[in-house]
């Protein structure tokens, strides 16, 4: 009986030095010289130093920027550190309550449209609460506001939505989004090169 | 269901099954001891590690050492686990300086990695340093999976074996597995989801300045390596809180299809290696079709009624119907999420791609009776298939008392103590969250956590159970279980659950190792054909709906018509 116990603990500590050092190791050495970027965790780097990543969404508020889902992580949204999401039930009076005040904020900041225009994706929060993308219906009926406050071609905004339009293989269930820390960071450049073609 | 869902369920089946045939045969040959790809690499280790332990791998044991070996492997791992994550502070590779985990914590957590159950009541961004993960996390992920594929494979060979009252060696069976099975998995999937966007590093957190100026800290760490034995392994343990909703978790619809697959690779192939041992294809070949049967009228259940959605939020919309997106994630929509939830419970793996907990109530109700009849629709790497082993024997002794005669079994003859110890091994799980939950429901501190009010709060409380004895690990994740209470009583859910299963299952595989062959007669219950399958898929739900019937009816399907009726709690 002691006997076995002694064998369950030296196969333990074998088991732990091969899998959790030399595998957790060796995955890493290799990922980082295959894959070094996604291995770094998709961090995209600008003039003024790191913008963030790809892949964690961010929360922007001023109508010249797209605006991401509504978050439950952290108090104030889209805090990488709390991932998570509201765990309300569809019988919660709070989950009704957010997805009509969400629909307030979204009607007001977009005028023009109706409820019946808005998305659902975009009155209701992520899993994560960090979800990069949005819908692209949801994308279309900000490209108006957002068009306006940079004065730019609709058309132009139209057409950066479509650069920024992840889609997900043929035969893989999943459903086209687009990216919104990408698509702010092109509408950035792009208002940057024509502010400077005028000057 | 659209036409597109219809044909990717389709796709994604036929691939699973196309992928598992190979994979079942080389799992018989790896145990079988005969000659394979890797052998000329990980015969030398496999040696080395039966030298530094001081054993004969070679020894046949009996059930009683079997079953002491194996208990007694679980016990070191969750030592040392225990170990690890309440010492985590005054050891290295913790960059984030977290502290250790409080007792009750770390015996849960402990509790629930080594029985392969996963459950969180941690947020992993916040509680847990690298080491925690990597040498405690991974390793029992690993290890855990491989006691479940042991079990799956001594019960196996005791049905082969002709009169020697052995059935193998524990730690022959759960090196091999590691060694042969899971590993080599892992190594392709951690590259390959690095590649679609995971990250594995040992980098601090990255602070950055968000376009409009607000701080932000982005966690990291070696999540790829975990996250593919997470997934190989039906652990389900997530690196971050949000599992693999998160976009460092499962950051494509590919990647997310490549989780799916490999959740289920495993537990499909072994119904081959089954077949093969038994030198009838047929007898994995009925068991898989059971599971197909049940696995796609749930997919498609669920699909329905997440399209459906909640009619509260299409009325604000102005439209007839939405689809439930609260706690969804874009890139995955409907179609993905709903796949990954039946997935995840039919496997008893619980990583979870959206937030089970804001699914519409009938959907919810699939995902508990997926847990609740055992886990057996390809269920967890080994757990499913002698969870399945104990239906089938189920079935021929019901088909037997039909006909008045003893019921057999792939030639053995089924027996009292082998039909006490399938009882034991199935009733297990009903008892212990049927009155778990009673309780928990009926007292302050079990009420205490329950954040959804109405219907819903039984919901989360019964998931909860469901989740820690079926060893899933998923959760209706509102319910507050990171208090004494809970972690205590879960934890030791997660015991029973685990181990009150494996204890007669290798009774029974011992029992069955010790009888001889009996011939086949025209009297034998034929045990290949449609009707075994059929009558094993009845079985199943039957005992599932009868035991779990009035327990659902008083949450997800009154949660259901109150939902239908526009009442809020």
């Amino acid at each position: 009986m002691l006997r076995e116990m002694k064998y369950a603990f030296k196969a333990i500590l074998i088991f732990t030095i091969i899998l959790g050092f030399g595998y957790t190791f060796f995955i890493t050495v290799f990922a980082s010289l295959l894959f070094n970027r996604q291995a770094n965790g998709s961090i995209i780097s600008g003039e003024n130093g790191k913008k963030g990543s790809v892949l964690i969404g961010q929360k922007f508020t001023v109508p010249r920027y797209f605006h991401p889902r509504p978050s439950n992580a952290g108090s104030k949204g889209y805090d990488p550190t709390a991932s998570g999401g509201s765990n309300l039930a569809p019988t919660n009076r709070k989950l009704i309550d957010n997805v009509k005040s969400n629909l307030e904020q979204v009607l007001k900041d977009n005028p023009g449209f109706k409820p019946e225009d808005i998305p659902v994706d975009a009155v209701t929060s992520s899993a994560s609460g960090l979800d990069p993308h949005i819908s692209i219906e949801n994308a279309k009926i900000q490209a108006p506001r957002v068009a306006k406050a940079r004065n730019l071609d609709l058309s132009v905004v139209h057409y950066l939505i479509n650069n920024n339009t992840d889609k997900p293989l043929l035969f893989v269930q999943g459903e086209p989004g687009v990216n919104v820390l990408q698509l702010n960071l092109e509408l950035d450049k792009v208002s940057k090169d024509i502010s400077n073609e005028r000057r | 269901m659209k036409t597109l869902d219809v044909f990717q369920l389709l796709f994604f089946t036929g691939v699973l099954i196309v992928c598992s045939l190979p994979l079942g045969l080389y799992i018989k040959k790896v145990f079988c001891r005969e000659a394979t790809l890797f052998d000329f690499i990980l015969k030398p280790v496999e040696k080395f590690i039966y030298r530094l332990m001081g054993i004969n791998a070679d020894a046949q044991m009996r059930w009683t050492q079997y079953a002491f070996a194996l208990l007694s492997f679980n016990i070191a791992g969750g030592i040392l686990l225990y170990l690890l994550l309440r010492l985590q502070n005054l050891l290295p590779l913790n960059p984030g300086s977290f502290s250790g985990m409080s007792p009750d914590l770390a015996f849960n957590t402990a509790i629930s990695f080594v029985t392969n159950t996963n459950w969180q009541a941690y947020a992993g961004e916040s509680t847990l340093g690298y080491l925690a993960q990597m040498a405690g996390l991974t390793v029992q992920n690993f290890l855990s999976a491989a006691t479940g594929i042991a079990v799956a494979i001594a019960l196996m060979r005791s049905f082969s074996g002709k009169e020697s009252g052995t059935i193998g060696n524990f730690w022959f069976d759960a090196t091999r597995s590691v060694l042969w099975i899971l590993l080599p998995l892992s190594l392709i999937f951690s590259i390959v989801f690095v590649w679609q966007g995971v990250p594995q590093n040992f980098n601090k957190p990255v602070s950055i300045k968000t376009l409009e100026g607000v701080e932000q800290s982005i966690p990291q760490g070696p999540v790829a390596s975990q996250e593919a034995i997470k997934i190989i392994g039906t652990n389900g343990g997530g690196f971050f809180n949000a599992n693999s909703a998160h976009p460092y978790e499962n950051p494509t619809p590919l990647a997310s299809f490549l989780q799916v697959f490999a959740i289920l690779i495993i537990p499909a192939a072994l119904c081959t290696t089954f077949g093969k041992m038994m030198k009838d294809r047929r007898h994995g070949l009925v068991l898989l079709g059971a599971m197909l049967l049940l696995f796609i009228t749930g997919v498609c259940l669920v699909t329905h009624f997440e399209n459906a959605g909640n009619p509260e939020i299409a009325k604000i919309l102005h439209r007839t119907s939405v689809p439930q997106m609260e706690g969804k994630e874009v890139r995955f929509g409907i179609g993905a999420s709903s796949l990954y939830s039946v997935v995840t419970t039919s496997a008893s793996c619980g990583a979870v791609n959206s937030m089970h907990d804001s699914f519409t109530p009938l959907s919810g109700m699939i995902l508990m009776l997926n847990i609740g009849i055992g886990e057996i629709i390809f269920g967890g790497v080994g757990a499913g298939f002698y969870g399945i082993i104990l239906f089938a024997l189920l079935t021929v002794f019901i088909a037997g008392l039909m006909v008045g005669r003893t019921p057999e079994y792939l030639g053995k003859k089924i027996e009292a103590f082998e039909i006490k110890m399938v009882m034991l091994g199935v009733l297990v799980i009903p008892v212990l969250v049927l009155i778990l939950t009673a309780l928990s429901v009926s007292i302050d501190p079990g009420k205490a956590g329950i954040s959804n009010p109405g219907p819903h709060g039984l919901s989360q409380v019964l998931y909860a159970y469901l989740s820690a004895s079926g060893n899933n690990g998923s959760a209706f994740a509102g319910l507050s279980a990171n208090t004494f209470f809970y972690n205590l009583l879960l934890g030791l859910t997660m015991l029973i659950g685990r181990f009150g299963v494996i204890i007669p299952v290798i009774a029974i595989a011992g029992a069955i190792a010790s009888k001889k062959i009996v011939p086949v007669s025209n009297g034998t219950f034929p045990t290949t054909g449609i009707m075994f399958a059929g009558l094993l898929t009845i079985i199943i739900l039957m005992v599932g709906a009868l035991t779990f019937f009035p327990v659902l009816s008083l949450a997800p399907v009154a949660e259901h018509l109150k939902m239908m009726n526009g009442v809020l709690y």
